[in-house]
Formats: C-alpha cells, structure tokens, sequence
C-alpha cells in the first residue's frame, strides 16, 4: 500500500513528534508514505476565509501534484488539512463552473477524483483487520483514556463523511484494539478554540478548558487526538487555561499514532514523547506502561 | 356534413388589441367544415350568446368553436348554451385566443396566425364529436370519517348533526387523539379534556353516528358515492356487549408496558383503557402485552371478571361498509428525538419532548400535574425549552415550520411559571410566529407578566452533567454564546403525518408529501379536497395545524361531504375512457396503468367461437379521464371520450398542414 503523504505546516514544526510517529506507525503497518513533491499550504483558516477560491485553488495544487504519483490516495494526519483536501475535492466536483475557475489558477485541471484519507481512517481500518493483534508488543491495559475528535474530522459531515458527527467511535475503536479503554465523555466532537487562540484568547481558553475539564471528571488519564491544532490548543495552553479558570489539570494530550506506536513497541524518544507540555510518561509509568 | 360555426370573441381589447379578430373569423370561413364564422365583442355577453344561439337554429350548425378565453373560464357557459339550443354540448369547443395567445405574444401578425392555427385545431376536433351524455351515478348517503381525533370527531359530529349517517374508524381503544393529552390550550388557557370531552360523549351518543374502535381501515374499493371500505375490528380481547367497565380486570393485570398516552412517562395494563374519560371506557387487551398471549399463562382477568365478559377466543373481525364519502382525519406524529445527536440523540432522561411535558402538566397524568424531574422526581427550578427541532431545519430534512410549537412553547414556559413561582424559564427560537386570533397578545403575556426569557437562535447541544442538562446554544440578537444549566429541557420536535398514513393513502388513492402529509388538490381553492373524488381532509393529517384550525377544516370537510350527498345521484363529465371490447385482448395493460382504479375485468363471448374471454371495462364512475390507460393500450382499444384519439390526431395534423385524416 503507497500513499502519497501530505505532511502539512504543523508536522513540519510544532507537531513534529505527530509527523515522526505517523511514519513509524505506518512503517509497522507496512505502509509506504511518499511526501507529494511541492506541496503548498492547505488552505485553512486564514485561506478560505479571506477567498473562496484561494481556500480550493492551495489545496487542489497539491492534490493535483498527488493525481500524478499513482498511488491510493492522499494520506494526511492533521484533521484541518485534512478537511480543507476534502472540501477541494467536494468543490471541484459540485460546480463545474467553478472547478474551471480553479484550472485558471493552477494552469491545470483538476478533476477532484485523488481519495483523501485521514490517518486515523488507515490506522483504524488495520486496527479491525486481521494480524493487527500480533504487531501489539506493549498492551496499554489500565490507561483510561478520552478519545477526542474535535470538530473538523466530522463536519460538515457531507464533505468529511467521517463516522457519526455527533457520537463518533473510530478512535475509540482504535483506543480499545490497543488494550487501552476508551472513556464514555461528552466532549468528543466540541470545538476546542483554535481558529480563536490568538484573536480571542478568552474564547479559546474556555473552550479548551471545557474539553478537559470534561475528560478528567470523566475518569480519563490523557485525551487522544487526531488534530495538532487540537493538540497544541489542550497541550501547549494546559498551564494558562489552570490559571484562567482556576483549576487544576494535569491531563495529557497524546497523539494517537504515539498511542499506537506505544503500543507497537517504539519508545518515548523515537515517538517524541517527551516534547509535551504535559509529560505523559508519569502517567505510563503509573499505569504499568514501561517505556 | 358538418356545419360549423365559429365565433371569434374580442374580450374588449383583451384580445382584440394583440389578435387581428377579423382575419381570424375571414380564415375561420374558409376551413372545411365551417358554415359560419363571425366576430363580436363579448362572446359570453347575452348579446353575444344570442348570436350563437341564433346562429345554431339559422345556420343549421352541427358544432360551435368559440375562439375566446380558457375553456376553465367559460367553457361550461357556452356549452350550458348549445344545450338549451339544442345541440349537444359536448360539440362545443373553446379555442383559446386569450390566455394562450393574446395575453402572452405582442408581435400582433404571429399572434394572428397563432389564433388561425388554434381554431383550424379546434374545428377539425369538433369534426370529429360524439355526442356525449352526462353520467349519472347512485349516492349512498352515509359518510366514513377515518382518525378520531378532533378532526375526525368534529368532522363526525356536523356530519351526523346534518342527518347524515356517519361512520368513524379509529385505531385506539378510545376516540380523543392528541387533544385528549393536552392540558390546557393556547390562547385562552381552557382545559383541553373539559371542551374536548363533551364532543366525544355527544358523538358517541349520537344516533346518527357509529364508532369503531380499535379498528383499521382493509381495504377500500368504489368510487365517490359508493365506496366499499373494509373495516378490520382488532380483537378487543373483552365483550363490550356484556363489559360494565367495574375496571377490575385492569386493577388484577399483572403486566405493565409504558402507557402511550401518558407517553411513557407512566405505564399501563395489558388490560387497559387509555385515559379515564376514554370513550369507549371499556377495556381492550393488547395482545403483545397480555401474559396469556406472550407466554401462554395467567387469564388472571378472566378469573375476577364479574361479568364474563373477557373472551381469550375473540378473532379480528372484517366489517364492510359502504359510504358515498370519505373524510381522513388522521392527524400527525411527533419526530424522533433520536435524530437528533446533538441533543443526546433522545437518550438524556431530563429532555422530554412536548407532548410529555402536557401530560406531567395534566391533572391527570401520570405526575399528577406536578412538574418534576424525571430522573429525580425533584421540581424542576430551571426549564429550557427548544423551538423548532426539526422543524424549519434542511439538515434533518424537515424544511416547514411546525406552526403549533411557537404558541405551544410559550404555552409551556407561562404553565411552568404558573406552577413553579421562582422558576426561570428559557425559550430558544429562530422567529415568533404568532399569527392566529389573540396569538401575538399571548406570547406577549409570557414575556411581560411570566417574565419568560426569549433567546433568539439554537441549540447546539446538550448533555448531562452533575444531574441536570447543560444546553449550550447562541444568542444572535446580543451575539452572545449561552450556556444554561437546566433541571428540565423541553424540545419542541416537529411535526409529521401519523404513523401508517402512506399505507393508508394508497389504499386511498390520495396524494401525500415526503413528510407524510396529505395532498390536497389545490393548496388555495380546493383545501379540503383531495385529488380523489369523494376522499376529503380535515386536520392535521393534511399539514401541521392548530385546533382553531382543526375544527374550522373538519367543518369544512363536513360541508363538503354534505354538499355531496345532498342529492340521490351525482352527475359527471362524461369524459371518461372507454373499451372498444370487440378489440380488447384482455392483457390489463391499461389496469396496471390507471391511478383511480376504475378498470374492471368484464367478459365477451367471442363471435367466431362462442368462447367467454376476459375483457377490460372502465367504470365510468371512477375514470377521471387522465387519459394513461389510452397510450398504453397495445390494440388500441381503449379511448378517451371527449378526447378521442382521431380527434387528437386530426388537431395534430391540422397544425402540420396534413388535413387528410382518417374519418
């Protein structure tokens, strides 16, 4: 199985260790990752919302430089590439009008036909199928975990078409295959705040608070994620959302390649475990997972 | 030989003005066939009528097209006209210069040419007519109303009032409906059960009228005037015949299910009646709850009935009835919860839906007419209640507005008030649509005088948290995100057609929505009828409806089936199909085609061998002369009277130039 990798800004720097334990992980699937040559930026946020056609026109280059490699399709781990690959993909097919305006800005045509892919959906489809069990070196029995999916992985649903948008259970499906236990919350598919980190921090820290404010109570150790803006929101910002809403927290936030990959028998340093804001290897320790 | 006459109408300079009238009446003249072809002002004036009239003794005229408006205007008048001249109507045809041409060309020589060619159609068409007669068909004078909800009883009620038998078909153990749940309704704030009550005893004493409860509609067969219904009596389990309604069968049933009148808020009997003031009041048995019949032990009630009226042998019984008119009145449902993910998807117990908030409001019901939270049987001090859940919302698929739950809302919030002095009350809403008599002074009372809090815009979801529900959703008018720790949430959920409604349509042969409302046939003109001569509506079966509402329909229905069976026999167009059975070859194509059902199998003895075959037979008191069963006749035995296919044909070819047809 070769997919073309769409690595995206954030696994270039502030989710470095997502990028290195997305690769491990599919390494030990037997997956072969080739980077798409001369990707650009997806498009997110600041894209689509200044201009319709810059929003489709960024991520459609890039999935027309995917359209010539010959493989599966496009595999992506951020949930905001993620959504923004699709939305092009829905875009150019919806309106032929408008997938002519987009051919005009990249000088060619593309006809929206390259499947996008989220990790999660690979991961959690090996997960279900035969011999995943025996890949399994390390078993994450006794770790409670809050399986968090935030809001740009299921919605819209008609672009995404990712699990039930209100009560998703893939990732908690890929949470139990590993021997972990995934907690009933209510805050799996809530905003976390990112599109508002900087312009309303107030808003952000609230939000964000909630979700693991939610996690805690509800009996989980660490909250997996899917997303790095989700990550960097929940990680990066634990000690200002304390402060902020006067409370104590403490939670970790782990990728869930880096939970598979535990689980799979790489270390801390190889799944980059150690470049949190709240070290998770306390907890494992506490929880019997060596290492 | 025919002799035709054509009269070119100016309508002032409604046509006159676009259409060159005396160049169509000087190429009318010239038409083979035409004895006569004139122009005047008003056709359909008395000056104007004399004229053909005199026309058709003088002239000796076999057949009139009058070049003027829309037959659906004046047709009737014209052809009202050759009969009292003598002439059969139905040699009379409209060519339409109006509607068709001169209101909707300016270009005054094509509109000219166009008018020519319309009346060269319409003169090879009456060329080529039959007389026809009108058809007279028997009326029973008896009425079915099927649902007997408010609707249904109204309907029933003005019906029997009228002296006309009447039959009601209601698939509960007991009339009443939804009304029969309420507590008190908007605008006045009367009890439901004390105005609703009264017309379920009157009905059910009326000598005119019959109920059946527990009962369904089979099957439907005939036509307006005559339809045979079958009416399937479910096995009521209990002889209402020797029953005293003494209610010890209920108070010795061991089984409980959730009550759905109480909408699962409380339960009931296997044995049971659905609420105290049920009409009837005698008990039916449900089946799938009775222990006898699920596990084949108990017969506890037959062992306490005094009076011996319960029988385990009773069967469902098959009751055919026949009814010159069929009023369906069988109401709404509310959606499911279910589909609603964000709101727990039905799941969180402290989130009722409006129907099981009347009932905790209720006297009656299951609380008592306490409020109370149903996870803790505490007093709900915070409510929230949610408009438009599913309503006026694309995303699940509703788009219409429910139009009750504005008003019910409101309704709700001031009872809460009433009952709970220091509780706060939230409504969410997209718009306040109060349009109904005293509506908008009612919404207005809640706000000012219950001090009800109106929050404009949706939820976006709620979940439970330390035992109350979090229901966090916006404000759009201060642009505001809320979050509102309630006790209790009440979502007004939309509004659809009853369950089993589609099923019952067919048998019909009535139109319904995607949404599983009725369709009437015509949304403005013709609101209580449906495309199904005979088949009338009334309530909210047809679109989501207050009881105001409700009642004026059912009314309205009611004239309108006494309207009908006012007199012995119904007269129709004769434009109907018919089968040239020395033709037929019996394949039934035409049946499996005909929407109305009126193709019947007849038989004919065939010439040559004597042998009986099967041959199809319109019944003409069915056919609504669409016409479908005629293209689809392989040896062209079937045709259209009125609209005859050579008729159809010559109009054709009168247009193409090619006036040699057949005949």
């Amino acid at each position: 199985m070769r997919y073309a990798f769409y690595p995206g800004c954030s696994l270039e720097s502030s989710a470095k260790e997502y990028r290195a334990s997305t690769v491990l992980v599919a390494r030990s699937l037997g997956i072969e990752l080739e980077e798409i040559p001369g990707w650009i930026c997806c498009g997110s946020t600041p894209g689509h919302m200044s201009d319709k056609l810059v929003g489709i026109a960024l991520p459609a280059h890039t999935l027309a430089a995917a359209a010539k490699m010959g493989t599966e399709g496009v595999l992506v781990s951020c949930a905001s590439c993620y959504s923004r690959l699709r939305a092009a993909n829905h875009a150019v097919r919806a309106s032929e009008a408008f997938a002519n305006q987009v051919a005009l800005a990249l000088g060619e045509r593309y006809a929206g036909d390259v499947p996008v892919y989220h990790m999660l959906e690979i991961v959690a489809k090996a997960a279900a199928a035969p011999g995943f069990e025996e890949k399994i070196k390390r078993r994450l029995k006794g770790l409670k975990v809050a399986s968090y999916y935030g809001c740009l992985l299921v919605r819209p649903p008609d672009i995404t078409g990712f699990d039930d948008q209100e009560d998703p259970q893939t990732l908690d499906r890929v949470v139990a295959a590993l021997g972990a236990e995934p907690i009933a919350w209510r805050h799996k598919v809530e905003c976390c705040g990112a599109a508002l980190a900087f312009t309303h921090a107030d808003v952000a820290l609230k939000l964000s608070g909630e979700i693991l404010e939610d996690a805690k109570s509800s009996g989980a150790d660490a909250v997996v994620v899917a997303c790095p803006l989700c990550q960097s929101n929940l990680d990066l910002r634990q000690r200002n959302i304390e402060r902020f809403l006067g409370i104590d927290l403490e939670v970790p936030v782990i990728y869930f390649t880096q939970l598979v990959g535990l689980a799979f028998g790489y270390s801390a340093g190889q799944l980059g475990l150690g470049k949190h804001m709240v070290n998770p290897v306390p907890l494992l320790k506490r929880r019997g997972i060596h290492v | 030989m025919a002799r035709i006459g054509v009269f070119v109408c100016w309508c002032g300079s409604n046509i006159a003005s676009t259409v060159d009238v005396k160049a169509v009446a000087d190429a009318a003249a010239k038409f083979p066939g035409v004895a006569h072809a004139v122009e005047y002002k008003y056709m359909c004036s008395d000056p104007g009528q004399a004229m053909i009239r005199q026309a058709i003794a003088d002239k000796r005229l076999t057949g009139v097209v009058v070049a003027a408006c829309s037959p659906r205007m004046h047709e009737p008048t014209f052809r009202r006209l050759a009969l009292s001249a003598g002439l059969n109507p139905y040699f009379v045809e409209m060519a339409n210069i109006r509607e068709h041409c001169s209101w909707v060309h300016d270009d005054r020589p094509l509109a000219t040419t166009k008018a020519i060619e319309t009346v060269k159609m319409l003169v090879e068409k009456v060329r080529r007519a039959s007389p026809l007669e009108p058809i007279r068909v028997p009326v029973t004078r008896k009425a079915m109303v099927v649902g007997g909800g408010i609707a249904g009883i109204q309907a029933a009620l003005d019906i029997a009032n009228a002296g006309v038998d009447v039959i009601l078909v209601e698939r509960s153990p007991s009339i009443g409906g939804h009304m029969a749940q309420l507590d008190e309704t908007f605008p006045t704030l009367d009890c439901s059960q004390c105005i609703l009550t009264p017309k379920m005893v009157d009905l059910a004493q009326h000598p005119r009228a019959r109920i059946y409860t527990y009962a369904e509609v089979e099957e439907v067969k005939g036509f307006v005037g005559n339809f045979r219904v079958t009416v399937r009596q479910k096995a009521k389990t209990i002889d209402h015949a020797k029953c005293t309604a003494c209610g010890v069968c209920i108070e010795k049933c061991p089984a409980s299910v959730p009550s759905e009148f109480d909408c699962g808020l409380a339960t009931r009997k296997a044995v049971y009646v659905p609420f105290p003031q049920a009409v009837p009041a005698k008990p039916v048995i449900d089946r799938g709850a009775c222990l006898w019949f699920t596990k084949g032990r108990c017969k506890v009630c037959e062992k306490f009935c005094p009076a011996g009226a319960v029988s385990f042998a009773d069967k469902d019984s098959l009751v055919e009835e026949t009814v010159g008119a069929i009023v369906v009145a069988t109401g709404f449902d509310l959606i499911d919860r279910g589909l609603y993910g964000e709101y727990g998807y039905g799941k969180l117990a402290d989130c009722i839906d409006g129907l099981q908030f009347e009932r905790m409001l209720s006297a009656s019901g299951p609380t008592g007419g306490k409020l109370v939270k149903p996870t803790s049987g505490e007093t709900p001090k915070t409510v929230v209640f949610v408009q438009c859940v599913g309503s006026r919302d694309d995303s699940k698929g509703l788009p219409y507005c429910s139009r009750v739950c504005c008003m019910y809302a409101a309704k709700h919030a001031m009872l809460f008030k009433h009952k709970v002095k220091d509780g706060r009350a939230y409504i969410f809403y997209i718009d306040i649509r109060a349009a109904g008599k005293g509506y908008e002074e009612f919404v207005k009372r809640a706000v000012d005088e219950d001090r009800v809090v109106y929050l404009r815009g949706r939820v976006s979801r709620m979940f439970e948290k330390d035992g109350c529900v979090i229901v966090k959703g916006a404000d759009t008018l201060s642009g505001q995100q809320v979050e509102i720790k309630a006790d209790l949430v009440v979502l007004a959920t939309a509004i659809t057609g009853s369950e089993g409604v589609r099923d019952l349509a067919g048998k019909l042969r009535i139109g319904f929505d995607q949404y599983g409302f009725l369709s009437e046939a015509h949304p403005k003109l013709r609101p209580v009828e449906t495309n199904t001569p005979g088949v009338f509506l009334a309530g909210a079966c047809q679109a989501p409806k207050d009881i105001p509402d409700t009642v004026s329909q059912a009314g309205a229905a009611a004239s309108k089936v006494l309207g009908l069976l006012s007199s012995p026999e119904l007269v129709r167009e004769p434009l109907v199909a018919s089968v040239d059975e020395a033709i037929c070859i019996g394949c039934f194509a035409c049946e499996n085609t005909c929407p109305y059902g009126a193709v019947e199998h007849g038989l004919r003895k065939d010439a040559e061998t004597g042998l009986e075959v099967e041959v199809a037979k319109v019944n003409p008191g069915i056919c609504e002369g669409c016409g479908a069963c005629v293209p689809v006749c392989r040896p062209k035995a079937m045709d259209l009277k009125g609209y005859s296919e050579e008729q159809i044909y010559s109009e054709i070819n009168a247009l193409s130039g090619r006036l040699n047809v057949k005949g």
